[in-house]
């Protein structure tokens, strides 16, 4: 019995002379699920998807795209994609540039119909060379719609977009989700892949760090830490309180780290009035990659 | 049908790239009247019976021509550097269709210089007999298949900032070489280097219009073992060319 799956990524690994971009990454992704790969930059998440479409050879493992290589699911037309760097051909209106790519797929949407998904009618008639940056980039989202692909590929698409244009982007790429479409999306934005995805795959110096539903991602990266001097009081104490999950003593000072800081420092200072010096950090999504796979050496 | 639509937008992208089509049209229609409208009653260039602008016509077809198949390594390289090249590795577009793509646009043009070159040609008093007319023709477009093939190659190879200096050196030294402007002596190394170049063969088709022979064996294995190795080594460029820039 055959098993197709969406995608599969098996110990995939690609250095790039002494840089070691992506060190042995398994991902298995079903078919109609939308997922979101989660890192800062330099995580190793455009490699990944190179790699992921075929357009660099990995240096071990595989990339396997519905049972078949990604040359092969290029070729049968059955991926869209929009890369990360990248503007358009010249001297072509979008709306022809629309009709030169959808001619070379076996079953696209129609023109029109991609026009329209992606809310660019006011934009259509104008020449490419003409276009705003985030107006690029919402022309290539439907370059890459127009093929009506099984798989959607986009590698931090909602750079160089306002707050308009990104809101218009997701909503159509949730429309075309919603289709069964498979949509593989890289951010940095944690924002983004809470919002819009139904699964988040953290990574970070080339690994995955995390794989799961959004809200745990968030969970897990979303902590904050206070620190305060506060002696004689043990850790184990602190961690009774709401919202710690791990208290350290450092000296004369205390970290907690927290998961609902807010609840945690009112708590804190009702329970001991003579904490002072108090700070709140927020991990960033850098720090708290550190934090979870515990690799500093290579930040 | 897949390629006549995809062509015909690359073909209307082209036409519509003002500075590209003057440079590939209109430079090589002002020199040829700038050099042969002077001389446009001189019946006799150097004592040969050949009337200047016959003579010149055919040279700079010869040129024209190369310079607009060449042209295609250009749009090759502003089209990589926008990450284009990339985004067309994700269609289903094959090698084979990207190429012949790329191939009827830069013959497409060089059809266009021809005809451009011929009328201007005909303006200045040139009379050949139809047979002359289409046996040149046919000949020059033949020959042009490597330098469709090398215009790839270049495309693939450079960057839009090198492109310019190396197709324009590549074509001048090509013309120079292959006798464009001046006849290549029958005997000596220039000859004999002559002999080896596209280009040489290419001016030698185009010469059928002043009562050439077109090409013997040599220039058939010639043109041959450029096309064969060219369209070998713009294949591997081609094929090599998906990593981000």
């Amino acid at each position: 019995m055959s098993v197709v799956t969406g995608i599969l990524l098996q110990e995939l690994t690609k250095s790039f002379g002494d840089v070691k971009a992506v060190r042995g990454i398994d991902v298995s992704i079903e078919l109609g699920e939308t997922v979101a790969l989660l890192g800062p930059n330099g995580a190793g998440k455009s490699t990944t998807i190179d790699m992921l479409l075929g357009l660099l050879d990995p240096d071990d493992g595989a990339a396997r795209l519905f049972g078949g290589s990604p040359r092969d699911a290029v070729a049968a037309g059955r991926v869209g994609a929009m890369l990360q760097v990248g503007s358009l051909i010249r001297d072509l209106s979008v709306r022809e540039l629309i009709s030169m790519v959808a001619s070379l797929y076996p079953r696209p949407l129609g023109v029109d119909e991609t026009i329209a998904l992606t809310r660019i009618e006011e934009i259509a008639d104008r020449r490419t060379q003409t276009l705003s940056g985030g107006e690029t980039q919402r022309a290539r989202f439907a370059v890459a719609l127009v093929s009506n692909p099984d798989l959607l590929v986009l590698d931090e698409p909602t750079v160089a977009m306002d707050v308009e244009s990104r809101r218009a982007f997701w909503t159509t790429m949730r429309d075309f989700a919603a289709r069964g479409k498979t949509v593989l999306f890289a951010t940095h934005y944690l924002e983004e892949a809470d919002a819009y995805a139904d699964r988040a795959v953290l990574m970070a110096h080339g690994r995955v760090v995390a794989d799961g539903p959004p809200t745990e991602i968030k969970a897990m990266v979303g902590q904050r830490h206070i620190r305060a001097t506060l002696p004689d009081v043990s850790p184990s104490e602190l961690e009774q309180i709401a919202g710690v999950t791990r208290a350290e003593r450092r000296g004369e000072s205390v970290v907690l780290t927290c998961t609902d800081s807010d609840a945690a420092i009112r708590e804190l200072l009702a329970r001991y009035p003579a904490a002072r010096d108090i700070e709140i950090v927020g991990a960033g999504l850098e720090e708290a990659f550190v934090e979870l796979t515990g690799v500093e050496e290579y930040a | 049908m897949k390629v006549a639509a995809y062509t015909r937008y690359e073909l209307l992208r082209t036409v519509r790239n003002k500075r590209f089509m003057i440079l590939a049209l209109g430079f090589p229609l002002v020199l040829y009247f700038l050099i042969a409208a002077p001389n446009r009653h001189e019946q006799n260039l150097g004592g040969s019976g050949i009337s200047a602008p016959l003579y010149l016509m055919v040279g700079l077809v010869a040129f024209g021509a190369m310079n607009a198949v060449l042209g295609s390594g250009a749009r090759i390289a502003a089209e990589r550097a926008t990450g284009w090249n990339r985004q067309l590795r994700l269609t289903p577009l094959s090698t084979k269709t990207y190429f012949r793509t790329k191939v009827l646009t830069g013959y497409a043009l060089a059809l266009m210089t021809i005809l451009l070159i011929y009328a201007s040609g005909t303006l200045l008093g040139v009379r050949l007999t139809a047979g002359e007319w289409v046996r040149m023709t046919a000949l020059i477009l033949v020959g042009l298949i490597p330098f469709a093939a090398l215009g790839i190659l270049f495309g693939h190879l450079l960057t839009p900032d090198s492109i310019g200096p190396a197709l324009g050196g590549t074509t001048a030294a090509l013309a120079i070489l292959g006798g464009v402007w001046f006849p290549i002596g029958g005997n000596g190394a220039m000859h004999y280097i002559a002999q080896g170049l596209p280009s040489y063969w290419l001016v030698q088709a185009s010469h059928i219009g002043v009562g050439g022979n077109g090409w013997g064996a040599t220039g058939w294995i010639v043109l041959t073992v450029w096309t064969v190795v060219a369209a070998y080594l713009a294949r591997r460029a081609y094929e090599r060319d998906t990593k981000r820039t």
